[in-house]
């Protein structure tokens, strides 16, 4: 897994709630057997139908932070979604709140998840269409983000943290803990 | 301590804790279909990592396949590598699959009750959001991405933060029109597609009891679509008749066994939540969504909300422009090109059943295209059996082989550009039956009426 410090960018604003993943990555894209090759469909439907869709404008083209509302990443469980944004090459996503199977699932492959409050979402958002060259800096080690001369705390669970800086992911923590999953199955039996 | 059912199937499967990290979580059950699980056996190849358990492992396919009576044939050559290479990973691996020649293919949430491989008190995984559905059978069931499904194959355990609990009761009687699904979109529409977020349900009260098996997997199947990681019912005298003598349940003392740990699975008298509502349903008749999310649902006998009612003004202004509809109206009369029955919301046999009741002895009108697919070729073949494909053949609809189908477009069924669609499925986001196409979730049995009058409406107004 790529490791995460810190990133410099352009923000993309998509300000509205309630992103479902069937909208990042739609199901006809869902049929291969890689995970590659999703990027250039991010968004595919919402680019085809909106004209203004924020994707479809160039002056967003370079942005690696996503900025939305509430509830980013709903629906579908299809991990295909995080690889997607990724592959567009989005390395954060900043909203009000995630849903739970998107925010696993990105924690697992590298991608970013901020929350912060609605009030200061909006005012993200309302920099990033005034002017698309504002620029952002995200400091995970810090836990901070600083645009516009503010700067404004995230709160991160430390475990996902440590993973992220360090490129590591769960699967070695997993298997480094063979020796409780064998007394587990020793006590309960094997389901 | 008191404890609820979702505490004690959480702590009894606790394998590693640590303060400051997401807890390692035992499981049980792992369901495997062909969009989410190449990436995980690739990935195990790789690393050269074994399967732990592959006796806990079931597949089937069902997202990618054709429901044609020569479905055999995929014509789509990705789609087709993507079943082949689940065909061959099991293959090799030794996992048991059922495809299309085994007589128990479906989708993967009918497959795994109707064989009795989702048992009460076990965790449950697949990569899928709709795994919440075998929560009704008081199993810790919840959707999990590629990577979580590559941790449990390799380690069957998973990382998860403990979630919050949330006791929803529904209470009163409604009216006799009104089903499980609408029980399920009235609660959506309360508490809001986020409303959930972070939590697993229990749902309790007396109208939960009265419901069958399958009634209780359609509510606990939409769990998600209100950012529940699952939803569960805990097992009754209803749960263990289902079960018995299902091929992978418990037999003779080991099924006496079972049936007490199941039942004493119950929540204590007076156990916490961290959050409980009571939904009214009394006098309550059938529900359907106006809108691009399970949350914009009203009561059929209700008109459409006012773009200030509440919520982000931005996506009620964008859903009224994608339907094709205006505040203040009532959806009751609006004409509908297509009508589907199935997924794994409501692909299920009582499904099948009340749509028949409804279509026996009437037509599907001119204008509407009637699709009903059944979950698992095992609801098809009792289907065949009662006579209920007699019946949906005279009415004019196609009855079809099992799959997803029309519920998320991914196979050659889809709901063509610009058209409505009534549908039993549990998603109306846009685009998702087809690209462009409209979405109004209802019941099996508010479908199968509009169907018949081409035109959105209820039981009640059929002649």
């Amino acid at each position: 897994m790529k490791k995460f410090t810190t990133l410099n960018s352009h923000i993309i604003p998509l300000a509205i709630d309630n992103v479902d993943t069937d909208m990042i990555i739609p199901a006809q894209h869902l049929k291969s057997v890689s995970k590659e090759g999703y990027g250039e469909n991010v968004f595919s439907a919402l680019r085809s139908m909106y004209p203004d869709f924020v994707l479809n404008k160039p002056q967003y083209n370079t942005g690696k932070i996503l900025v939305s509302k509430e509830n980013f990443g709903c629906g579908s469980s299809r991990e295909h979604a995080v690889w997607a944004i990724q592959q567009y090459g989005i390395e954060t996503v900043i909203c009000n709140s995630f849903s739970d199977i998107f925010f696993n699932n990105s924690a697992k492959n590298g991608l970013l998840l901020i929350t912060q409050p609605l009030e200061v979402i909006n005012e993200m958002l309302a920099i990033a269409e005034q002017d698309s060259t504002a620029v952002m800096t995200v400091d995970l080690p810090n836990q901070s983000i600083s645009y516009n001369g503010k700067g404004y705390h995230f709160d991160y669970d430390g475990f996902r943290k440590h993973c992220l800086i360090n490129g590591l992911d769960d699967l070695d923590y997993l298997m480094s803990h063979a020796s409780e999953i064998n007394k587990y199955e020793e006590h309960h039996g094997k389901a | 301590m008191k404890q609820n059912i979702i505490n004690k199937i959480w702590n009894t499967h606790l394998v590693h804790s640590k303060a400051g990290f997401p807890e390692m979580l035992y499981i049980d059950r792992i369901l495997l279909h062909e969009v989410t699980s190449a990436q995980a056996f690739a990935e195990l190849k790789n690393r050269n990592i074994p399967i732990r358990n592959k006796h806990n492992i079931i597949a089937t396919v069902d997202h990618s396949i054709p429901t044609d009576k020569n479905r055999i044939v995929i014509a789509d050559e990705i789609a087709r590598k993507q079943v082949d290479t689940l065909r061959a990973n099991c293959k090799e691996t030794g996992i048991t699959i059922y495809d299309i020649d085994s007589h128990h293919q479906g989708i993967v949430h009918v497959v795994g009750p109707e064989l009795g491989f989702t048992l009460p008190g076990k965790t449950i995984i697949c990569g899928d959001s709709h795994t919440s559905t075998h929560g009704a059978f008081g199993a810790l069931a919840f959707g999990v991405g590629t990577s979580e499904i590559t941790h449990a194959m390799a380690s069957s355990c998973i990382l998860q933060d403990k979630p919050k609990t949330y006791k929803v009761e529904f209470k009163g009687m409604p009216n006799q029109y009104f089903t499980a699904k609408d029980a399920i979109l009235k609660l959506i529409a309360e508490i809001g597609i986020g409303g959930g977020k972070g939590c697993v349900i229990e749902y309790v009260g007396e109208y939960i009891r009265s419901l069958s098996m399958e009634a209780r997997m359609t509510i606990c199947n939409m769990s998600i679509e209100c950012g529940a990681r699952a939803g569960l019912i805990a097992p009754d005298a209803t749960t263990l008749s289902y079960l018995e003598g299902r091929e992978y349940a418990p037999k003779g003392a080991d099924w006496e066994q079972a049936k007490q740990e199941w039942l004493a699975l119950a929540s204590d008298e007076g156990a916490d939540y961290d959050y409980s509502i009571t939904i009214d349903i009394s006098g309550a008749g059938p529900m359907i969504t106006w809108g691009i999310n399970p949350e914009h649902a009203i009561a059929l006998n209700e008109t459409t909300p006012a773009i200030n009612a509440g919520g982000d003004k931005a996506t009620l202004e964008k859903a009224y422009a994608y339907t094709q509809l205006q505040p203040g109206q009532s959806l009751i009369g609006t004409a509908i090109d297509f009508a589907f029955v199935g997924s794994c919301t409501n692909g299920r046999i009582e499904d099948l059943r009340a749509v028949a009741k409804i279509l026996d002895g009437r037509k599907v009108a001119n204008n509407v295209t009637m699709y009903i697919v059944p979950g698992s070729e095992q609801v098809m073949e009792m289907a065949q059996a009662e006579g209920l494909d007699k019946i949906f053949a005279a009415a004019g609809a196609d009855f079809r082989m099992p799959g997803c189908s029309m519920c998320l477009a991914m196979n050659p069924d889809k709901v063509p550009e610009g058209k409505r669609c009534i549908s039993t499925t549990n998603r109306n986001f846009i685009g998702r039956q087809g690209p462009n196409s409209i979405t109004h979730l209802a019941s099996p049995q508010t479908v199968a009426a509009s169907a018949v009058l081409g035109k959105i409406a209820g039981q009640e107004h059929l002649a």
